[in-house]
């Protein structure tokens, strides 16, 4: 028998799981239309309503995609976190953890598939979105241009540690905490400051919203957007709290993994 | 004296007050199909989930195929398997696509070949590209054996094989599990409470108690030493007899 099961890492365990992630994706046509489903309908309504300001405000007026962009920003964040999580939940659904893990596949190329696939999960989300933004309101969220780049970055580790995070809980408290992945980003919206600048919060609140990698990349959309110039100083701080919030998720998935192996949750785990 | 293929160790798994597993030892020799016996609850699924490492241990050791399964368990795992009702496949991919993945991951080459010689070997062609959600009881066994036999593990661990099965399938599980091991030389653990299983397959019995093993020996030891007419007898009798309560091991 020919098998090369034995590396520390192996790109093609990472791709075995990616594939099963693509197989169920192509399963189900319904979850793939969910995919584009929101994303799409956001850009719509704050579309619209983007259009009528626009016509009735001056603050709006000067920068028309201030919100749509912020829509659209805020939707990378919630779909990697949420992408991951799905794909997560998957193993849970159909309790398959235990055949999983008596494979050589480590704990640690399971997160990269996870990873890819919620790369792949929000590009299929927002891609169809943002191109259909520029025929309706003739608005083009990659006129941004570079900096583009950097917010999506941004965004999706601050996404994939909060999925991550939340993947630990459900490892350590079951399916029970399920809902999670659906709610806690909801939680930090208010302090994310998505479509107002973190100046409108009250004082005690501000220095919350200045700890999250998100409000420096919706802050640094708005300069963007107003005054054409891509503030680096809130970049590296989006990325320097970005790899603290990365390193919490990391070691939260870890830590109860680990705590997984004692419990013996992963044969028992599922629905 | 070549060392045993599985060796357990004063194996102890405490979750909390409760003691799944009490202290148990045991070996298997290479080559050797052996149970571990007992009814609900009496830690052989514990004990087969530590020697695949999805358990830590409270205390204990556990080699298999001469490596620490806690230390070393990705050395052992390209070269063992397991099959259980309990543990599921992805009901929405196909068969093909669930062995495909699960050959993937064992690092095998010629993917296509293995899975059409064991499709044609466990009689599963005809509904490869069927979603594994649709299959029957007795289906999804033989696509499980198939997932548990795509790396041609030396040592397959199998809880509860024919659970479920229709006695006809049941007896098919259990032909092919016997040509497999004459054929590789593989090493069997079944965990099981079907008696007539173990005493057709196993040339070791582990008889296992709330977490101990209580007796061990051949079904035809183990048949002789009780004097009672099947192993089902003497199952019984040492689940219905106080003297086997163990002691609890705190």
């Amino acid at each position: 028998m020919n098998r090369s099961a034995g590396t520390a890492f192996s790109l093609g365990r990472v791709w075995a799981m990616l594939l099963r992630y693509l197989y169920i994706l192509k399963s189900s046509w319904p979850r793939t239309l969910e995919l584009l489903y929101w994303p799409t309908l956001q850009v719509m309504i704050w579309g619209f309503m983007s259009q009528f300001f626009s016509q009735n405000s001056s603050y709006v007026a000067r920068a028309f995609g201030v919100l749509l962009g912020a829509v659209m920003l805020w939707d990378v964040m919630f779909r990697s976190q949420l992408g991951l999580s799905i794909s997560f939940l998957e193993e849970m659904w159909s309790r398959n953890l235990g055949h999983l893990f008596a494979t050589p596949l480590r704990a640690y190329e399971w997160v990269i598939s996870l990873l890819a696939m919620s790369v792949i999960r929000v590009m299929i989300g927002i891609v169809p979105a943002a191109l259909l933004a520029i025929p309706l309101y003739h608005y083009s969220i990659f006129a941004m241009g570079l900096p583009l780049l950097a917010f999506l970055a941004v965004l999706m580790a601050m996404g994939w540690a909060l999925g991550l995070a939340i993947c630990g809980l459900i490892l350590r408290h079951g399916m029970g905490a399920e809902s999670l992945a659906w709610t806690v980003i909801f939680a930090l919206s208010p302090v994310s400051c998505v479509y107002y600048p973190a100046s409108i919060l009250p004082h005690w609140l501000q220095p919350v919203a200045w700890s999250l990698p998100q409000t420096y990349v919706f802050e640094g959309m708005r300069i963007l957007l107003f005054e054409h110039v891509f503030r680096t100083d809130y970049f590296f701080a989006a990325v320097g709290l970005d790899i603290v919030f990365m390193a919490l998720g990391i070691a939260i998935f870890f830590v109860f993994f680990r705590n997984a192996r004692h419990r013996g949750a992963l044969m028992q785990m599922g629905e | 004296m070549p060392e045993p293929v599985i060796a357990v160790d004063n194996l102890v798994k405490r979750y909390g007050e409760t003691v799944a597993v009490g202290g148990i030892s045991f070996a298997v020799e290479r080559g050797q199909t052996a149970a571990l016996l007992g009814g609900n609850g009496a830690g052989k699924t514990t004990t087969l989930s530590i020697l695949l490492g999805l358990l830590l241990p409270s205390e204990g050791s556990v080699r298999v195929l001469g490596e620490d399964v806690l230390r070393h368990r990705y050395r052992v795992l390209p070269r063992i398997n397991f099959s259980s009702p309990y543990v599921d496949l992805p009901h929405r991919l196909t068969v093909r696509q669930n062995l495909s993945v699960y050959a993937r991951l064992y690092g095998l080459s010629r993917r296509r070949e293995r899975i059409e010689r064991l499709a044609d070997d466990l009689q599963i062609t005809p509904f490869l590209d069927r979603p594994a959600g649709k299959l029957s009881s007795g289906q999804k066994t033989r696509v499980a054996l198939a997932k548990a036999l795509l790396n041609e593990p030396e040592v397959l661990l199998l809880d509860e094989p024919t659970a479920s099965l229709d006695p006809d399938t049941g007896d098919w599980v259990r032909s092919y599990l016997e040509d497999y091991r004459a054929r590789t030389g593989a090493t069997l653990l079944l965990a099981s409470h079907n008696m007539g299983e173990v005493e057709r397959l196993c040339s070791q019995v582990m008889m296992m108690k709330a977490g101990l093993i209580v007796d061990r020996g051949s079904p035809h030891e183990l048949v002789g030493r009780y004097g009672r007419a099947n192993l089902e007898e003497v199952f019984l009798h040492i689940a219905r007899t106080p003297e086997f309560e163990p002691e609890p091991v705190l």
